[in-house]
């Protein structure tokens, strides 16, 4: 067992921390302001090899996998929460999957976009009414003989609205539940009957684009349909268990945010004439910030050495997810406490760390649902995959 | 032209905490670092490379164990090939023994053009560099801001009192850089996974054949001294005042 990095994940380390700080941190105050999505930062992204994980280098792959992934997610995500989506919307969704279930046409012509960062990427799957019960979607794509219909709306989609090319589940045939469901990929930029609708009430998260898409006779390509017909559920759960890597990593990054922000301030917030984290209240509610954020990283290293090693890591990641959005939610919470008054103003970061770490126990499952397939599996209700 | 040699140093991150401990400065614990400075360097070649300016990128490193993960950070950025000076079996060198090893490994190479940057954070002395340009019997210039090859002819500029000097010197020549000289890149996780690829040859004192004794010798390493406290005038509002101003001018002289 080794918990080192080795020199090249320690470079990679290095170069994703200076990366969010020269390229991210100087921007975080005026695009939260403004909602504002950097595009310009995503294209650096992938000029850098940071959107290329696990993804074969004629494709444009970096030539690395989850440890470095995972690695350098943390580092990008402990900075500013919001632009860790990206790696799931370029690559662990659209690029990863397609990789997976995509003809040599359909990889040769979205991978490349989506790993250098020329593309935008996105995934879509809920719904107003479809949350967690994903086989209960309403979207339908009809087959036209020479083309599919699609009808219906999509909601709470990240990257809705900006993205060029996305993943989208519906149902090809009807009454069909789990078995009903295929993929596609879309290129936004060549169709009609889609409207792009961006969601501008989000709590946090405000400088990555959310949308409602819908789609009104919707005419998409034969050539759309990403694997085979009528396994769209499977392709969703697997490519689900690879997006949610970026949750547990980026919720593991925020409750690590918070502890070292936390313990600067401690350090420099003097009260009785000490600085607070010299009294013993103060040095447990570290400990506690502490003890989650070493909890929530190691988790995420365990489900990313078993994704490194194809053995089966669903349990692993939901358990990384599930305790890396309790360490953020908690990590937050002890953060605002800690920082005082000062914590409650919007001039320091932990009004963004607790809007932003709610998010969390929402997304890409929520943790009843996680905790569902923790239990599940662990009773031999269903496989571990 | 043909091949460029950029002299890097490992050094201690800008964010260490320095500590003593048996007389020396300690090493446990800090992340090490190319020398900013040295990127500059590192930057400027790697754009003349791209620009058709040169065939090959050589970086040179006279240093300690670790000073290889210097190397190979340059390499990443997209240099071609390294060559490690291993001097962890020489103790303690100076300014002088650097500049000779420096240079007698820069000579194991072809160069037109020799690039290092203009100080390093550590130990700050702004010699190895320019004292190995005077080895090597090339000419050379500290503190670039700009940098033109046209021919064997380098035009650089660089910043003086009140304004911009510009020099045209012949090369080979060896120049340092200044911050401002560009922009240095991050390398990309494709260079990461090519850096361990690239060629890195480990060279040992023996091997340069450099006979050299330091010259000069450290005493003592001491730490700056703790802030004192800020002194605290009571009284009335008139004559803390009054007091403030007389030690303004006669303790603190700023006023």
């Amino acid at each position: 067992m080794d918990f080192g990095l080795t020199e090249e994940q320690q470079m990679v380390q290095d170069m994703a921390k200076r990366f969010a700080e020269d390229e991210i941190a100087p921007y975080i105050e005026e695009d939260e302001e403004n909602h504002h999505y950097r595009r310009e930062i995503l294209t650096k992204m992938g000029e850098l090899g940071l959107l290329g994980w696990s993804i074969p280098e004629e494709y444009g792959g970096n030539g690395m996998g989850w440890m470095e992934a995972v690695t350098a997610l943390y580092e990008i995500a402990k900075v500013h929460t919001s632009w860790r989506l990206s790696i799931s919307g370029n690559c662990w969704g659209p690029a990863f999957t397609i990789n997976e279930y995509g003809t040599e046409e359909q990889k040769q012509k979205y991978i490349p976009g989506l790993v250098s960062g020329e593309f935008v990427g996105s995934f879509a799957i809920t719904e107003a009414n479809v949350g967690s019960d994903v086989g209960a979607m309403k979207t339908t794509a009809e087959d036209k003989g020479d083309h599919w219909l699609l009808n219906g709306s999509k909601m709470w989609i990240s990257g809705g609205h900006t993205c060029d090319v996305g993943l989208v589940y519906a149902v090809t045939r009807e009454g069909g539940g789990v078995k009903g469901l295929s993929c596609f990929v879309i290129d936004y930029r060549d169709i009609e009957g889609c409207e792009r609708i961006p969601i501008h009430s989000k709590v946090g998260m405000w400088p990555a684009p959310t949308s409602e898409l819908v789609f009104e006779n919707c005419k998409i390509p034969k050539d759309a349909l990403l694997g085979e017909e009528g396994k769209g559920f499977q392709i969703c759960m697997w490519m689900l268990n690879n997006t949610r890597m970026g949750c547990a990593t980026g919720s593991a990054a925020l409750a690590a945010a918070c502890g070292e922000g936390a313990a600067q301030y401690c350090n420099e917030r003097i009260q009785f004439g000490q600085p607070i984290g010299k009294f013993q209240a103060i040095q447990h509610q570290i400990a506690t910030l502490k003890l989650e954020e070493d909890a929530a990283k190691y988790l995420v290293y365990r489900a990313a050495w078993l994704k490194e090693n194809k053995l089966p890591s669903q349990q692993a990641t939901s358990i990384a997810k599930v305790y890396g959005c309790k360490a953020a939610v908690e990590g937050a919470n002890l953060a605002m406490k800690i920082y005082g008054a000062y914590g409650y103003s919007t001039e320091y970061p932990c009004g963004r760390w607790l809007r932003d770490a709610k998010q969390f126990e929402t997304l890409e499952g929520t943790s009843n649902i996680h905790m569902g397939i923790i239990g599940g599996i662990e009773l031999g209700y269903q496989p571990n995959r | 032209m043909g091949n460029i040699v950029v002299a890097i140093k490992q050094v201690f991150d800008t964010e260490a905490v320095i500590a003593i401990s048996g007389g020396k400065i300690s090493d446990q614990g800090v992340k090490l670092v190319v020398n900013p400075f040295d990127e500059f360097a590192i930057e400027e070649a790697l754009k003349i490379k791209e620009a058709g300016g040169a065939d090959e990128v050589t970086i040179v490193s006279v240093g300690g164990e670790k000073a290889p993960e210097a190397i190979r950070t340059a390499l990443a950025m997209g240099a071609d090939k390294g060559i490690h000076v291993d001097i962890s079996s020489l103790g303690v060198i100076d300014e002088f023994v650097a500049a000779e090893y420096l240079a007698k490994a820069i000579a194991t190479v072809p160069y037109d053009l020799v690039l290092a940057g203009r100080i390093a954070i550590d130990d700050g002395s702004s010699q190895v560099a320019v004292r190995a340009a005077e080895v090597l019997g090339i000419p050379s210039v500290s503190s670039i801001l700009k940098l033109d090859i046209a021919g064997s002819t380098a035009t650089v500029s660089r910043e003086i009192d009140g304004g911009t000097e510009t020099i045209e010197i012949p090369i080979p020549a060896l120049f340092t850089a200044q911050k401002g000289l560009n922009e240095p890149r991050l390398p990309s996780m494709m260079g990461i996974m090519k850096a361990k690829k690239k060629d890195l040859t480990v060279l040992t004192p023996a091997d340069l054949g450099v006979d050299a004794t330091a010259k000069s010798n450290v005493l003592e390493y001491s730490l700056p001294p703790a802030r004192a406290a800020g002194k605290k005038l009571t009284g009335e509002a008139a004559d803390t005042a009054a007091e403030l101003a007389k030690l303004l001018r006669e303790e603190a002289k700023v006023i």
